[in-house]
């Protein structure tokens, strides 16, 4: 048990020491000295709570996607009805109860109706059900009704691309790093460091972003529209970064083409006459209109796709396109076109969002909060380690240097995790806390020597036994703390999560500082004096 | 050198002579914190009940003035505020319950109303914090809470039954509720906040109480190992004893910082140390206290760590030919 050959304390003081030295640059900038650019220095990252800034969780109603999803679908059949050759009548119409019901007046149409219907409906994903059910009753009433695996999807697609706007509207702020994720099925959270009112930012997630479809003027010359001269009636768009047509400018209709709002799905799909990775979109009714009416008299023609003032791309016109739905294709791969549909999606925000919590900290309030619970740690430290060298003499020193590099390894660990163990207000309660405890492996060791040599075992074997009689009940009090934190993580929401991760990398820590770590000072102590007797 | 000795050395107190009149009071403290609970009731954080809190300072004035202040949020027609100083006269906590009403965005208007009138009629207020949760998400924190606490007990107490006897489980999980329960009516008692922090913290307490417990309960295991023939009470007053140094110097190590954390900590995190501070005196008390005696009740008996002999045992030990 006191054996510690050289390899081992080499190996045992370089854990130790990346570690510990992890820590001090954060140290370092607590104290207000700016490190230069080159020093490799990982920092602890703060929680909201402590760096100051805005958390918003957003939540979207399931059931508004239900309902948009019913409107759509009512104007789809109406529309495929009237277009039928021959057009089938249809009445009775209802959209009650969250289903589509309509009578077909001619009881001989109704397969005819339903060859309309049916590919109006599709696969909901991989659970190999469609996404609507088609039923027929009493021989001639249709009803259609959304499966849940149609609505979860549905759902699912919303909330994506209900994430990828929020992202994009809050990239458009200019607030730096902030984090948004999808929780759950229907939330969103969103986190902003150094945000001192969230109130531009929520406002900001109740607009509609702009996307428009306007015709290309193609009158326009290229060596005009570098000088920015358009014809009357047309303007300049410039090529969106990262699209096709980055860098580029080109000239559109001012007028004559159609609002984004219009637009209630964009999908990635294949061409299936080219088996080409394509976009599918999807108009509203009025849209869907519109749209024909448009495609109608410029077949030939470009158009182009512009959102928030810049062209993503710019497809031709190959034909009308009635029904409401359009393929774009032009050049894609899976991937490309994927980030088009995502794009297209995020065009308006397919969900109302609603703030069901917001927690906004100043950067005063956090700073003021780290410098009193810097203080409360010196002082709570200064306190413990004399405490423990009146109670343990010799002993108590090895305890309090475990002590001081148990905190400086926390911190490392903290900083070389970054932003998945973000330091928080509890967190720094987590750390005094973790002080307190730390010691408690210590005050069982030499509880146990001074018992043992209380029995008459010389010292060498007291230490030894000492260790090895108190390991076991260090390591039982221990998992209790870890099933502790762990459940305290499993529930927790952010700062209480980042108390229990102190906690966990503080278990760690603490056994390797008070157990490994002390007991090779003591028997590298023992070796060398070889004391007969020990204060204890 | 001589060394600081809070307990002296070879102490032989008999703590368990008197576990009856101990018991007595111990369930009346927590048939006493239940009441308190149902009567006073908890004075729950916006967390648990929705509604908003809002921190402001007020910069260049000595003292919040807390008179107007009230008039004005209460003209605005959600409710009437709470108001309270927080760690200054110049600072303060505004806090609304939630009005009764399906509407998820109310906390929102609210929020921003009182954000707006306070900015407009106190030029030198700075907003400190806001914290806004709606009725929904607050149903949701609470019942996680209270998941989460549950589990934490029962999971310890599992772990504690297969690492020991299933006496010591029962023994841990009725600490760990005296525990919980004296920390709680202290809340109730003073009617400090008791919000989602404050489950963390009794998650914490719960974890360390356990510490006590378990360390005691892991010498008892040896003893009984070790003196077969002792009576019980007599073995785990002798336990108790030896265990009684470390328990009361690991007590003292985490009272020493978590006083200097309540005192010169943080004002935002002071009813979570509070409620670590309160849980680490009740663990200390119950481990000697309750975790203990219970286990004469719960019939532990000395050969319970003795590996058992079954039938195969002794038809072996019989071909070997020993008694």
């Amino acid at each position: 048990m006191l054996d510690f050959p050289l390899w081992r304390r080499l190996f045992l003081w370089a854990i130790t020491l990346v570690f510990a030295l992890s820590a001090l640059p954060s140290l370092i900038t607590l104290a207000g000295v700016n490190l230069p650019p080159s020093v490799p220095s990982p920092m602890v990252n703060l929680g909201l709570d402590l760096a100051g800034g805005s958390h918003i969780l957003l939540e979207a109603d399931p059931r508004q996607v239900a309902s948009q999803r019913l409107e759509t679908m009512e104007e789809a059949v109406r529309n495929g009805m009237r277009r039928a050759e021959p057009r089938i009548e249809i009445g009775d119409i209802s959209t009650a109860g969250g289903r589509l019901s309509f009578v077909v007046e001619d009881p001989s149409q109704v397969d005819a109706a339903r060859d309309v219907v049916e590919p109006m409906t599709t696969g909901a994903g991989m659970t190999g059900q469609r996404d609507w059910t088609i039923e027929v009753l009493d021989g001639n009433r249709f009803v259609l009704r959304q499966s849940q695996a149609g609505l979860n999807l549905a759902v699912q697609n919303a909330m994506e691309s209900a994430t990828e706007v929020v992202r994009k509207r809050i990239d458009a702020l200019g607030t730096r790093e902030p984090t948004i994720i999808r929780q759950g099925d229907d939330r969103i959270v969103v986190d902003v460091p150094g945000l001192k009112d969230p109130q531009a930012l929520k406002d900001l997630l109740g607009q509609t972003a702009e996307l428009e479809f306007k015709l290309v003027d193609q009158n326009a010359l290229q060596s005009d529209i570098a000088q920015g001269i358009v014809p009357p009636g047309s303007e300049i768009v410039q090529g969106a970064p990262g699209s096709d047509l980055e860098g580029q400018s080109l000239a559109v209709r001012r007028l004559g083409g159609i609002r984004g709002d219009s637009l209630t799905n964009a999908q990635q799909t294949f061409d299936p006459q080219t088996n080409e990775p394509v976009v599918s979109i999807q108009f509203d009714p009025a849209g869907g209109r519109r749209f024909g009416v448009l495609t109608r008299e410029n077949v030939g023609k470009p158009f182009a796709i512009i959102l928030d003032d810049q062209v993503i791309s710019a497809p031709n016109i190959n034909e009308p396109i009635d029904g409401g739905s359009a393929q774009i294709s032009g050049n894609f791969t899976v991937e490309t076109a994927n980030a088009l549909a995502i794009s297209l999606r995020s065009g308006a925000l397919p969900v109302d969002l609603t703030v069901i919590e917001e927690s906004t900290i100043s950067a005063e309030l956090g700073k003021d909060s780290i410098a009193k619970g810097a203080i409360a740690m010196l002082v709570g430290l200064g306190a413990l380690m004399a405490f423990m060298i009146a109670t343990y003499g010799r002993f108590g020193i090895y305890t309090c240097v475990a002590l001081i590099l148990n905190l400086l390894m926390i911190l490392g660990v903290m900083a070389l995790l970054g932003p998945l163990a973000a330091l928080t207000l509890p967190g720094i309660a987590g750390l005094v806390l973790t002080v307190g405890a730390a010691v408690d492996a210590n005050v069982l060791i030499n509880e146990r020597i001074r018992e043992e040599r209380a029995r008459g075992r010389r010292v060498v074997q007291a230490v030894e036994m000492g260790y090895k009689e108190a390991s076991r009940a260090i390591f039982d009090a221990n998992i209790t703390n870890v099933i502790a934190a762990v459940i305290m993580f499993m529930f927790g929401t952010g700062p209480i999560r980042g108390f229990a991760v102190v906690l966990m990398i503080g278990i760690v820590t603490s056994v390797f500082t008070a157990v490994t770590l002390t007991r090779m000072w003591v028997a590298a102590w023992l070796r060398k004096k070889r004391p007969a007797d020990i204060v204890l | 050198m001589k060394l600081l000795k809070l307990i002296p050395d070879n102490t032989n107190i008999k703590f368990l002579r008197w576990r009856v009149p101990f018991y007595v009071v111990s369930l009346l403290l927590m048939a006493a914190s239940v009441g308190l609970v149902v009567t006073n009731g908890l004075n729950f954080g916006v967390d648990f009940v929705g509604g908003q809190m809002v921190r402001a300072t007020f910069v260049e004035s000595q003292e919040a003035p807390l008179a107007e202040v009230r008039q004005e949020i209460d003209a605005l027609g959600y409710g009437e505020p709470v108001i309270q100083q927080v760690g200054a006269d110049n600072k303060i906590a505004i806090r609304m319950k939630l009005p009764d009403s399906g509407d998820a965005s109310l906390t929102d208007r609210m929020v921003r109303d009182i954000r707006t009138t306070l900015e407009q009629n106190h030029p030198d207020v700075r907003i400190d914090g806001v914290e806004a949760v709606s009725g929904k998400v607050s149903e949701e924190l609470a019942r996680d809470g209270a998941i989460a606490l549950a589990l934490a007990m029962l999971g310890i107490s599992i772990y504690i039954w297969v690492r020991f006897e299933w006496q010591f489980g029962i023994g841990a999980l009725f600490a760990l509720l005296h525990d919980v329960t004296l920390t709680v009516g202290l809340f109730a008692l003073t009617g400090m906040e008791f919000d989602l922090n404050i489950v963390a913290a009794l998650l914490t307490l719960i974890g360390y109480s356990l510490n006590d417990n378990i360390i005691v309960y892991d010498r008892i295991r040896e003893n009984l190992k070790k003196y077969r023939k002792m009576p019980l009470p007599e073995l785990l007053d002798l336990s108790v004893n030896e265990t009684l140094s470390r328990t009361v110097v690991t007590s003292t190590s985490l009272l020493i910082t978590l006083l200097a954390l309540l005192v010169l900590g943080p004002d935002v995190i002071f009813g979570f140390t509070a409620a670590i501070t309160m849980g680490i005196f009740v663990g200390t008390y119950s481990s000697i206290f309750m975790a203990t005696p219970i286990l004469i009740w719960l019939g532990v008996k000395s050969d319970s760590f003795v590996p058992r002999e079954d039938v195969a045992d002794v038809q072996a030990r019989k071909a070997r030919g020993e008694a």
